[in-house]
């Protein structure tokens, strides 16, 4: 993939288009079609592609597994601690209408956490799954060949 | 007679594809080509949740500001196939996982070379 | 005119899965089942499910197939021809689709405002979470108040599925105790390698 100019420039122009998009359908999901699962795929999408393009040791470079990995965790951790803090303020579990003044806002906010909640879990786990996919690959390709007999028995 | 039929179509529709993945996962024995029939398979259950919350003459499940729009579609079964795809995308990433750690172990991703290397590990012990 | 677009685009699918059955070239059917998400994606639009033909675009469509393909760069791209034909799995399958079919006799009709799924908790969903919760999209009013136990599993499974991914496949220093399978020795010196990791894992 080193020598295709036209997919690597055509990469660097489609990358922040796609980023972008995938904020928007993260924050936009109250109004129109998207929210955290959506949104959390698209921006793992723009990672892919790069990966794909630029191999993945500069996928690594931009999302090292040091990012990802806590971040697959962060998510749901995000998800539960809103409903820990509904309940820290009075509220049932997950009962946005507590978090704010206004029942109305307090949904706002609960459901704008949340759904950040779940993009945050959704990039990671895709972007994580795929480099995981990508790198094993390369341990097979450069390890000794299992099959040539010589392969390190321990 | 038409009606019925122009009444059922989308079930039957779904119960083709359903039962392609089925028969994919049963009479083939090669590993990924399982993995892909069950993804068949699960197309055709969010299709029939999606087409059993359709409403015909409705709008999307999203309001109208100018207050004309009043029959939805049904915004339930859309929650729910909306997570079970991505929760099937990550199922599925598992079982490819797990097809490519077999073959890194076995060699092969066809059931019946599989079995057969289990069995003469285990006739060794 | 809408009907017609719903039975071509169900035909589409229908057409695609059966060429996946039969082809043996695992590229080929991998790619078929891009199009297969993306023939599915057009349908959940026509059937006014938006935010569920967005995800199983940018889901069936782009990240499965990627995936997909990743594996198969790492296991192989032809399917063997099976040695025998059997008729078993063509039987079950022909009575177990029979029997479904029978069962959809009874069903409400496609697209009936008056079947009874859009009588038991839709309405509440439909009339009163822009008053309850607010955001015009009841998709996302459901999911994320009404359904938040619910999604917060979801998003746990997830998780979980991206872990046991990352277990599986980068215990880097793992695979070089692996042995190659299909020669009878070689399979002996697996299984010994079976008990060894825990053992080398003390060693520092």
């Amino acid at each position: 993939m080193r020598m295709h100019s036209v997919l690597r420039t055509s990469t660097k122009l489609l990358m922040p288009p796609i980023m972008l998009f995938g904020l928007y359908v993260q924050f936009h999901g109250d109004y129109g079609p998207g929210g955290g699962f959506q949104a959390g795929v698209i921006f793992a999408v723009a990672f892919i592609l790069f990966a794909l393009i630029f191999g993945p040791d500069r996928a690594r470079a931009v999302a090292p597994s040091w990012v990802t990995t806590p971040l697959c965790a962060a998510g749901v951790l995000l998800y539960a601690g809103v409903g820990l803090v509904t309940m820290a303020l009075g509220g049932e579990y997950l009962n946005y209408n507590v978090l704010a003044a206004d029942p109305h806002d307090g949904q706002h906010l609960g459901i704008l956490l949340v759904e950040l909640g779940v993009g945050l879990t959704v990039w990671a786990v895709m972007v994580s799954i795929f480099l995981a996919f990508v790198e094993r690959g390369r341990v097979e390709t450069t390890a000794p060949d299992p099959e040539s007999g010589d392969a390190p028995r321990d | 007679m038409i009606e019925t039929i122009l009444g059922l179509y989308n079930y039957w529709i779904v119960i083709v594809l359903m039962m392609a993945g089925f028969y994919t996962v049963i009479a083939r024995g090669n590993l990924a080509k399982k993995i892909i029939g069950l993804n068949i398979f699960q197309t055709s259950v969010f299709l029939l949740y999606i087409t059993m919350g359709y409403v015909r003459g409705g709008t999307a499940p999203i309001v109208d500001p100018s207050g004309e729009a009043t029959l939805y579609t049904n915004p339930l079964p859309s929650v729910l196939i909306l997570t079970a795809i991505v929760v099937g995308i990550a199922t599925t990433a598992l079982g490819l996982a797990l097809a490519v750690r077999i073959r890194e172990s076995h060699g092969t991703l066809e059931e019946d070379e599989i079995l057969a290397i289990e069995d003469r590990m285990d006739g060794e012990h | 005119m809408e009907q017609a677009i719903d039975i071509v685009l169900m035909a589409f699918m229908a057409v695609t899965a059966i060429v996946m059955i039969r082809l043996r070239n695992l590229y080929a059917v991998v790619m078929l089942s891009g199009i297969f998400s993306l023939l599915s994606a057009s349908m959940f639009v026509v059937l006014d499910a938006v935010d569920v033909a967005f995800t199983e675009a940018a889901v069936g469509a782009g990240i499965s197939t990627v995936l997909m393909l990743g594996t198969l760069a790492l296991t192989f791209r032809e399917e063997r021809p099976r040695r025998r034909r059997d008729l078993t799995p063509l039987a079950v399958v022909l009575v177990t689709g029979a029997a479904l079919i029978y069962g959809t006799l009874d069903m409400p009709h496609f697209g009936d405002p008056n079947a009874p799924i859009h009588h038991h908790v839709a309405p509440r969903y439909i009339e009163d979470s822009p008053v309850e919760v607010g955001p015009p999209n009841m998709v996302t009013s459901v999911l994320a108040s009404y359904r938040g136990y619910d999604t917060l599993g979801e998003t746990t499974v997830i998780f979980t599925a991206g872990v046991a991914v990352m277990v599986l496949l980068s215990g880097v220093w793992r695979r070089r105790r692996r042995v190659a399978p299909l020669d009878p020795d070689a399979g002996r010196v697996s299984a010994d390698g079976e008990g060894r990791p825990a053992h080398t894992e003390t060693d520092p």
